[in-house]
């Protein structure tokens, strides 16, 4: 079932009748609740793909990434309601505000290595958390943000409607996925694979460690900051919960289900993670219960989640089906298995 | 070429390279041998900016590459393998190898937003890179297959192409043939001629003895970080110091 | 002046427990070079069992102590079997990932069983202890000394006997370790299972100057993370020195400084170490 869904993407024109299921879906959705759940699925699938960039491509596990969505949340949130900023304004404050942030804590924290980063983003995220919990001057401390602007239209549409919101939802993640798909495939892409292959490895290809982890953790933030701010826009209220470590874990766990380090992946994780969640509700409160032992089993078993698996199957198949054109193989796999390349 | 002066590299209060000074001339097979923990990789970390040296100058073709960060050393033309290549296993070999000629490209996060023309011209030439690479080892015919699926013969090879890629007028390769049998160590020795013979200098660390006394215009010694002879294979077969160093130490090392 | 005693105490107090849980961090990364972020969660599963000997079972406190360290310590040895072992040879984003994974299955469990309140244990260690004005609560003088002589005793374990021996002997090189034909499996199944024991003691010392709740581990594993980056990944006196150092800034920053922010000290000292030495405070050159 998950490979059909795969193939589908895979196949030219798949992407844009994905695309058009997109956009038809709020017209098949049976009740608005159904089209408000997929924008948040929608809102976090961006964080995720922000995720992704820096652990998926360039391999260094950033556990601060809910930190810099709370942070592009609190920014608009706090624009809008304090100092009455109108939301686009402050939305593009928000881009900027994650993405310098991004900057600096990218520069102390990517000197260090795997497991020094790891636990440093660790606690930069919780010192993120206590903060929006503790400075109350700033962020209201546990009493939270309320009365956030929405997004004002241009023209006759209004994006306080559910709907319509969806939609801008939408424009923000097929640009998000548009501009990954296309860096994966560039040589910036490359080079963040390549460091993530190993620092010394890519140093030894001239690859400038420092300058390009920290061009992809401000990326990364960046993703986090957009995601923040769509979702402040959407709920309307916040508080310092929306830092807690535990929504850094579900975007792992999203990744992971998906497909670590690949261009569909952070889509059909978060997708399909959300809405069974949904189905299941009183898994909500009890989700990690499943999830902890998924996230286990995944790395162990099948490290490269549904996507990745399927990557792999589908090369594997155009390898069997053409084992008499072996000799001139190199042009021909290049060629059909282009797809996996970009994904890869 | 590439001349190292009076190089020292201490780790906490142990010399792991002690005042090494060695001149490798160019177009030439200069291979390094001594037992392990003699301070081989060390020295080739330090030429490649991995490490900086305590003190000495190191100077490739008369610049001064002494306390250079390793992607600046890659880019004045040293290339280099490691004992053990991580590369993207579910990826093809050729996407693989594109990288490598990363360092002669320059588009950055804009260039990929608007999609340049100089973004494609260079993917084009990294591409072109890798496929010469490629050809050069002689592995075109699994250009497609993923890194995983490819032998350990050919993962060898695919570093060696992966060091070509950049376009280097040194590479520092450590040991090039460890772990592979003798008729692929034949291969690897070819190989290493037919990169000599492409006008490119090769400076190796080996322990198959056989393959460095056949192949190697000249050889630099080392034990316990001291650099205790030089000379062509001749001179150090018959080298006192050496035999001495070798029946001395690790035996697994003279084999 | 009594105040600045009272808070020696403290720092002491909190010392010791970070210490304790530090310890067990530091050897199992010593050991087997992973930073185990479930680590947290085990010292919550051992306040929960302690709890759970004491209030529902009725038996006495120590009682209750011992059985949360056994049970705790088959659950770390479980996680080592389970999850890490498989994942030796994995990159390393993957222990972590999977460390992530035992975290909130253990506490997404315990909340399943015991929900998410807070809940107060007492010990029967309730009384207080006056030195000439110098008021020590007993609780917190059995913390100290319990963490001393649980210290002394890991000592002498790891010094004086064969498998304490061989612990180190892995600590120090693992291919070496089994060159010389140690059991490595063996090591590392005892290393978790000491390491998850001393989250339990730490946790049934602490439970009673404190509460009881799932997410309790949270803030101790970042801030022993903090203490094993201060004294060295995988140095055991780093561990209580480190556990000192945070315990004794936390309890006079709180005292001097602010309350509201008394468990920001801990990460804005690592921000400042971090920034300024990447490989740690106490850490060893290179290679």
């Amino acid at each position: 079932m998950l490979f059909k869904l795969g193939s589908l993407f895979m196949k030219p024109g798949a992407k844009m009748a994905l695309l058009a299921l997109a956009i038809v879906f709020p017209a098949l959705a049976s009740n608005e609740y159904q089209v408000y759940v997929m924008a948040s699925a929608f809102v976090w699938a961006i964080a995720v793909y922000g995720l992704n960039i820096i652990t998926g491509y360039c391999g260094q596990l950033n556990l601060a990434h809910g930190g810099f969505f709370a942070i592009g949340a609190y920014t608009l949130g706090l624009l809008t309601s304090d100092a009455g900023w109108s939301f686009w304004p402050a939305f593009v404050a928000a881009l900027l505000v994650t993405a310098v942030l991004g900057f600096l804590v990218g520069v102390v924290s990517l000197r260090l290595k795997e497991h020094y980063f790891a636990i440093f983003t660790l606690c930069v995220g919780f010192i993120i958390y206590l903060l929006m919990d503790k400075w109350e001057e700033l962020t209201h401390g546990p009493v939270g943000v309320r009365d956030i602007a929405a997004p004002y239209g241009f023209g006759v549409v209004d994006f306080t409607e559910t709907t319509p919101f969806y939609y801008l939802v939408l424009a923000f993640l097929v640009f998000s996925i548009w501009f990954m798909g296309r860096l994966s495939r560039s040589l910036l892409g490359r080079t963040f694979i390549a460091i993530r292959n190993g620092d010394e490895l890519a140093q030894s290809l001239g690859i400038n460690l420092m300058r390009n982890k920290v061009l992809a953790f401000v990326l990364s933030t960046t993703y986090a900051g957009l995601a923040g701010a769509l979702y402040a826009g959407m709920v309307r209220f916040i508080g310092p919960e929306e830092a807690n470590i535990i929504h850094t874990f579900d975007m792992i766990t999203y990744l992971l289900v998906g497909g670590i380090g690949t261009l569909t992946g952070p889509l059909l994780g978060t997708i399909s993670i959300v809405w069974i969640t949904q189905s299941l509700q009183f898994l909500e409160e009890y989700r990690m219960i499943l999830f902890g032992p998924l996230l286990v089993v995944l790395v162990i078993f099948f490290p490269r989640g549904i996507n990745g698996q399927f990557l792999t199957w589908m090369h594997h198949k155009a390898q069997t089906l053409s084992p008499a054109k072996k000799k001139k193989s190199s042009k021909v796999q290049t060629a059909t298995s282009g797809e996996v390349k970009n994904n890869a | 070429m590439l001349k190292v002066e009076h190089l020292t590299k201490m780790f906490g209060g142990l010399a792991a390279v002690n005042d090494v000074s060695v001149d490798f001339e160019a177009g030439k097979i200069n291979a390094i041998i001594g037992p392990n923990g003699a301070g081989k990789s060390t020295f080739f970390n330090l030429i490649s900016g991995l490490h900086q040296p305590t003190s000495g100058r190191i100077l490739l073709d008369g610049t001064d590459v002494t306390n250079m960060p390793s992607d600046k050393v890659a880019r004045l033309g040293v290339g280099r393998t490691f004992q053990t290549t991580n590369l993207f296993e579910q990826a093809s070999v050729l996407d693989n190898l594109i990288v490598g000629h990363r360092l002669r490209t320059k588009s950055g996060l804009w260039d990929v937003l608007i999609n340049s023309k100089r973004l494609q011209r260079e993917e084009k030439a990294a591409r072109d890179k890798a496929m010469e690479a490629l050809d050069f080892v002689g592995l075109t015919h699994v250009a497609g297959q993923f890194i995983a699926d490819i032998t350990q013969e050919e993962r060898k090879r695919v570093a060696f192409a992966l060091a070509l890629a950049t376009d280097p007028k040194i590479v520092l390769l450590d040991e090039p043939a460890a772990g592979v049998n003798p008729e692929e160590t034949q291969g690897f020795a070819e190989l290493m001629r037919k990169m000599v013979d492409n006008g490119l200098t090769v400076c190796l660390i080996e322990h198959k003895m056989d393959m460095i006394m056949s192949l190697a215009d000249k050889i630099m010694v080392l034990d316990h970080g001291e650099k205790i002879a030089e000379g062509t294979p001749e001179e150090v077969r018959n080298n006192p110091v050496v035999i001495e160093a070798y029946l001395g130490g690790d035996e697994d090392a003279a084999a | 002046m009594n105040l600045f005693f009272q808070q020696i105490i403290n720092g002491l107090t909190l010392g010791s427990i970070y210490g304790l849980v530090a310890l067990g961090l530091t050897l199992v990364y010593g050991i087997l070079h992973i930073p185990n972020f479930a680590h947290g969660a085990l010292y919550m599963v051992g306040a929960f069992m302690s709890y759970f000997f004491m209030v529902d079972l009725g038996v006495h406190y120590w009682v209750a102590m011992a059985g949360s360290a056994a049970v705790v310590a088959i659950l770390g040895i479980l996680c080592e079997r389970l999850v890490f072992h498989p994942l030796r040879n994995s990159p390393p984003i993957h222990d972590k990932i999977a460390a992530i994974g035992v975290l909130l299955f253990l506490e997404a469990t315990i909340q399943m069983f015991w929900g998410s309140d807070f809940r107060r244990m007492s010990s029967p260690f309730t009384g207080i202890m006056n030195f000439d004005g110098l008021i020590i609560p007993e609780q917190r003088l059995l913390i100290i000394v319990g963490a001393f002589t649980l210290v002394i005793g890991l000592q002498l374990f790891l010094r004086k006997t064969m498998t304490g021996a061989t612990i180190i002997a892995m600590a120090q090189s693992r291919e070496g370790a089994f060159l010389v034909g140690i059991d490595s499996n063996r090591v590392a199944m005892m290393t978790f299972g000491i390491s998850g024991a001393l989250a339990a003691v730490a946790a049934s010392l602490y439970a009673p100057i404190n509460l009881v709740y799932p997410a309790m581990g949270h803030l101790v594993i970042m801030k022993a993370f903090v203490i094993i980056i201060l004294g060295g990944m995988g140095s055991v006196p780093g561990a209580i020195v480190g556990g000192m150092i945070i315990g004794f800034a936390e309890a006079f920053g709180g005292f001097y400084i602010s309350t509201a922010y008394k468990d920001i000290i801990a990460f804005g000292l690592l921000v400042l170490i971090l920034s300024a030495r990447p490989q740690g405070l106490f850490a060893k050159g290179a290679h």
